[in-house]
């Protein structure tokens, strides 16, 4: 009898619900994420005295640092939970494309980092007086922006949980591969904060949409041989 | 240990001479620059390093490629080899141009896109082998190698391409000049003559090196294999 394989798409979506069911039920890793957050925003403003002209220019600059350190928290611990518990085996022996894994850990790592962004830009909004943040193009490069950190950043993370050093590690090698993202999303955003011609931020966002694209191909070619036995 | 094959003993000579002559063209027969005088010397060196650090980080991506298609730990001894070799060729890049920096632009450092992707693209080398370091298994430590080489291969491009944005001072030698740019010069003949024979003469000490890398990481290996042999 044949077993019945699952679409390549049913698959995807069936780890990623997985993946925020168990988490919306114990809430520990977006809590953690968002008092980060929150953290980092507050050592910025005693760090950088954010007032009212200082915030004119390093806005997008404070955000993404804030969302780059609380991504990394996320992936980390996303990772580090199917491996303890072997959740990554049982998910290997599943009868479904390794790519469908990849992907529904991507999308359920970029939930997680929408879920915190989503949070985090109302209450900087609130506590700054900077509603020059609720732009759709804003909102357009912090989407695209998390998607090329999230798409290598999976990968990455299941590199680095198999290594000895794990949570140290993966800092480290996903900040200097994701420097593009990182600035380009800064250049955009802050482009669009400061009210910039639509040509200025033209050039970044394609930059972006570059990443995106090649990184997310990349990945899905190569997450083959990261999880491999 | 095999002994070293002639043509390598004879690749060993021929290093230490081009290398030595490539040192008189650069300091002795190429003429002074006329505006930065003697420190615009550093530029014959500082070229041949970058040119086979980069050609290394290149090489070290396409072999990870073919080790994750062909998985024979061959091209991945080639990887490392081309990677550790490109790191210091490529830190030896960074510290002369700062050399050549402080009196031409009047600083060590500037975030210029060359400086900040060459930092990032070192930054990214490093962490390779901080990956590496972390993993005992070496069929998973050539896959995962192999992986970050080709991930930092495509990303340090884009960095230069991102940072561009921001604006550049680091001047163009070869190629068009940008307006902005501060210290840049045309060759004479003879400046080219040491330019292009500094080039030679790194390419060839590159062979040199990750040749006697690619030894080394075979030793290596039987090492490892007797050291499992005893445990046995």
């Amino acid at each position: 009898m044949k077993q019945p394989t699952p679409s390549f798409l049913k698959a995807t979506l069936a780890i990623a619900s997985k993946d925020l069911a168990a988490e919306f039920r114990s809430r520990e890793l977006l809590s953690a994420m968002l008092v980060f957050s929150m953290l980092v925003i507050l050592i910025f403003n005693f760090a950088l005295e954010l007032d009212v002209k200082v915030r004119q220019s390093v806005t997008a600059g404070v955000l993404w640092t804030t969302f780059a350190f609380a991504g990394t928290l996320g992936l980390n611990r996303s990772m580090a939970v199917e491996k303890d518990r072997g959740c990554m085996d049982g998910l290997l022996l599943a009868p479904v494309d390794r790519a469908a894994i990849f992907f529904g850990k991507a999308i359920s790592n970029l939930t997680f980092m929408l879920v915190v962004e989503a949070i985090v830009i109302p209450l900087y909004a609130l506590l700054y007086n900077e509603t020059r943040i609720f732009q759709l193009e804003f909102l357009g490069v912090l989407l695209l922006g998390s998607i090329g950190y999230i798409s290598v950043g999976t990968l990455l993370s299941t590199m680095t949980v198999q290594t000895r050093t794990r949570d140290v590690l993966l800092p480290i090698l996903l900040f200097p591969v994701a420097v593009p993202v990182l600035l380009a999303s800064v250049k955009a955003s802050g482009g669009i904060i400061t009210g910039a011609e639509f040509a200025e931020i033209l050039t970044p966002l394609n930059l972006l949409i570059v990443y995106d694209v090649i990184f997310l191909a990349v990945s899905y070619m190569v997450f083959d041989a990261v999880v491999e036995e | 240990m095999q002994a070293r094959p002639v043509f390598l003993k004879i690749l060993d000579y021929l290093s230490i001479i081009v290398l030595g002559v490539s040192t008189y063209l650069a300091l002795v027969f190429a003429p002074t620059e006329a505006v930065m005088g003697d420190v615009q010397r550093v530029f014959y060196f500082h070229i041949g390093t970058a040119w086979v650090g980069l050609m290394g980080f290149v090489i070290a991506a396409v072999s990870g490629i073919i080790y994750l298609v062909t998985k024979d730990m061959k091209w991945d001894r080639f990887e490392v080899a081309a990677v550790e070799v490109s790191t210091v060729f490529f830190f030896i890049t960074i510290a002369l141009g700062s050399i050549w920096a402080r009196p031409a632009w009047n600083t060590w450092w500037t975030w210029d896109p060359r400086l900040t992707t060459a930092a990032v693209t070192e930054l990214i080398y490093i962490a390779y082998f901080m990956l590496r370091a972390g993993l005992e298994d070496p069929e998973k430590r050539a896959r995962f190698g192999a992986v970050y080489t080709l991930l930092g291969g495509i990303s340090a491009p884009i960095t230069f391409m991102v940072i561009r944005l921001f604006r550049t001072i680091h001047p163009v030698v070869i190629g068009s000049q940008s307006a902005e740019a501060q210290g840049g010069f045309s060759m004479t003949s003879d400046m080219k003559v040491a330019f292009f024979f500094a080039l030679f003469a790194f390419t060839i000490i590159f062979i040199d090196m990750i040749w006697h890398r690619i030894r080394l990481g075979n030793l290596q290996d039987n090492v490892e294999q007797l050291k499992l042999k005893v445990t046995m």
